[in-house]
């Protein structure tokens, strides 16, 4: 049987500033351009060398990315429409396209004014269709359930009934991201410390969603160059990082959100087995976690169908630390979307590559070998990739 | 039921899409009758509309009438308006599994966000918030 297992590395990564007033003052497509410059220098190529591209989700079509950068001969390019799951789930095409030899360095951007341009509760009803479908136009939408805090709340309220799921259980994942910001030094919330106090005292946004378990609006971009094993060892810069294992993952119905016999089967209760099996590692293995953490609560459940507890047990594995830096699974340990910045997901797989190069400061767990990076989108699409040192 | 939020000719809030099987979905509605796809096939009840049964593949389907009857499944309180048209908050969202299976994303009407609770019974109701447009709405029921 053919696998993925180890047939593509991470070469280069680049990331933008991340701002929020008055905004970046540039366009989507500058600061993905700024960051997939950044990253082609870190990985010590040339844009000539770059022949593969993921187009992201928006800001810039794989035409606006050739012509800009001068690529002159761009070999492949295709899109993943996952939402925030695109960036990780784009790590598995992209290693597909080079293992099979269609392109040799393959560049995946992602970025978005996400404070200056519209914002998320800002959607239009064209943008509700395009991106969720028209069960979520034409059904959801007449009764104000339009933006993603009320459509994850759902699922959230019925994990606190079911498995008496407790608000500290959330502020336990607020409280550690922020923490880890104070270690970024383009973290939006460094220097602002987060204790269970402040987080429980903070309002109703979409209950039970506090202003503590959303996620940051931001503008900002980050990019990573994707090539092959013998490619990688060639360049010299880092220690190239592999693509242990990968997959992506679908809810069922993936367009309503409310009408699964499982609410809390997710695309990544179907990836995370596979990329497991794929990596011939589990979570026990890993050495922290990149989680995607649009809100809280949605840690706790990819943490729980990730496999590194059974559903229903979340609560127990983030208390006392143990998901903080020196903790048993640190996760994200840049500050994440909470508290970092909200890049669509990409800055989950750099900050996965510094980690794994040694490159991470003062927030850097000790020896890491192997971590994991998760993507959430849409109403649940999933997307994990499983990263190695060797 | 008159709209309890409106008055005929000023409501501003997004309208569904009244094209195909949804059209259809609604048309019921108007008709103040809540109706859902059943396959003729395997019986097999389901919300939203689609063409084809997903539990045994059949094309068959009817309209099926709905007890109107279900329990609170889920909900979530928003207080911070997320949408131009929906500003007076706190307004609960509530996910209603209905007797027949499926699920339905509503309001419940005539009761505060506060004494909302997990199973609670509810009923249909029908809002008339258009000329063109019926809304399936809910009330806590007797049980």
């Amino acid at each position: 049987m053919t696998t993925l297992k180890d047939q593509a590395c991470i070469v280069g990564i680049g990331e933008t500033e991340y701002y929020r007033k008055p905004g970046s003052g540039m366009s989507e497509l500058k600061l993905m351009l700024q960051a997939s410059q950044r990253a082609i220098a870190d990985a010590g190529l040339k844009v000539s060398d770059i022949d593969g591209l993921m187009v992201p989700i928006l800001g810039g079509t794989a035409e606006d990315f050739a012509a800009n950068l001068g690529i002159e001969n761009l070999r492949y390019a295709a899109q993943v429409n996952m939402g925030g799951a695109a960036p990780v789930a784009s790590l598995q095409t992209a290693a597909m396209v080079v293992a099979n030899g269609i392109a040799d360095y393959v560049l995946v951007p992602a970025g978005w004014n996400g404070y200056s341009g519209v914002r998320a509760r800002e959607i239009t009803e064209a943008d509700i269709e395009f991106q969720l479908g028209h069960t979520a136009r034409d059904y959801y939408l007449p009764f104000g359930f339009n933006a993603p805090p009320q459509w994850y709340s759902v699922m959230a309220r019925r994990h606190m009934h079911d498995y008496q799921t407790p608000p500290e259980a959330l502020g336990a994942i607020a409280v550690a991201c922020r923490k880890h910001a104070q270690f970024s030094e383009k973290a939006i919330m460094r220097g602002k410390p987060l204790t269970m106090e402040d987080y429980l005292a903070s309002g109703w946004i979409s209950e039970p969603y506090r202003l503590f378990d959303c996620s940051l609006e931001t503008d900002g971009a980050a990019a990573v160059i994707v090539t092959t094993p013998e490619r990688a060892k060639a360049l010299t810069g880092h220690a190239p990082i592999y693509i242990s294992g990968v997959a992506e993952g679908h809810p069922y119905p993936a367009d309503d959100i409310i009408n699964r016999p499982d609410m809390f089967t997710i695309g990544l209760t179907h990836a995370a087995p596979k990329a497991y099996e794929m990596a011939g590692i589990g979570p026990e293995d890993m050495d922290f976690a990149q989680i995607y953490d649009c809100f809280t609560f949605e840690v706790l459940q990819q943490i729980e169908e990730a496999g590194f507890c059974a559903r229903g047990e979340g609560a127990g594995f983030v208390r006392d630390g143990a998901i903080e830096l020196g903790g048993k699974l640190p996760i994200n340990t840049h500050g994440g979307l909470l508290s970092e910045a909200h890049i669509l997901g990409m800055t989950h797989i750099t900050e996965a590559v510094r980690q794994l190069r040694h490159e991470a400061g003062d927030r850097q767990v000790e020896g890491a070998r192997a971590g994991l990076v998760t993507g959430w989108g849409d109403f649940g699409d999933g997307s994990l990739a499983v990263l190695t040192r060797k | 039921m008159a709209s309890e939020t409106t008055t005929e000719g000023n409501y501003t809030k997004p309208l569904p899409r009244l094209k195909g099987m949804t059209g259809e979905w609604f048309g019921w509605l108007k008709k103040h009758e809540l109706r859902f796809q059943k396959c003729t096939g395997c019986g097999h009840w389901r919300h939203v509309p689609r063409e084809l049964c997903p539990e045994c593949g059949s094309d068959g389907w009817e309209w099926a009438r709905s007890s109107g009857k279900g329990k609170l499944y889920t909900w979530t309180t928003t207080y911070r308006p997320m949408h131009p048209s929906f500003t007076e908050v706190p307004f609960a969202q509530v996910v209603i599994e209905m007797e027949e299976g499926p699920r339905v994303l509503s309001h419940i009407v005539g009761t505060g966000v506060e004494e909302l609770d997990f199973d609670m019974p509810v009923e249909v109701i029908f809002d008339d918030v258009t000329p063109e447009v019926t809304l399936a709405k809910f009330r806590k029921s007797g049980g």
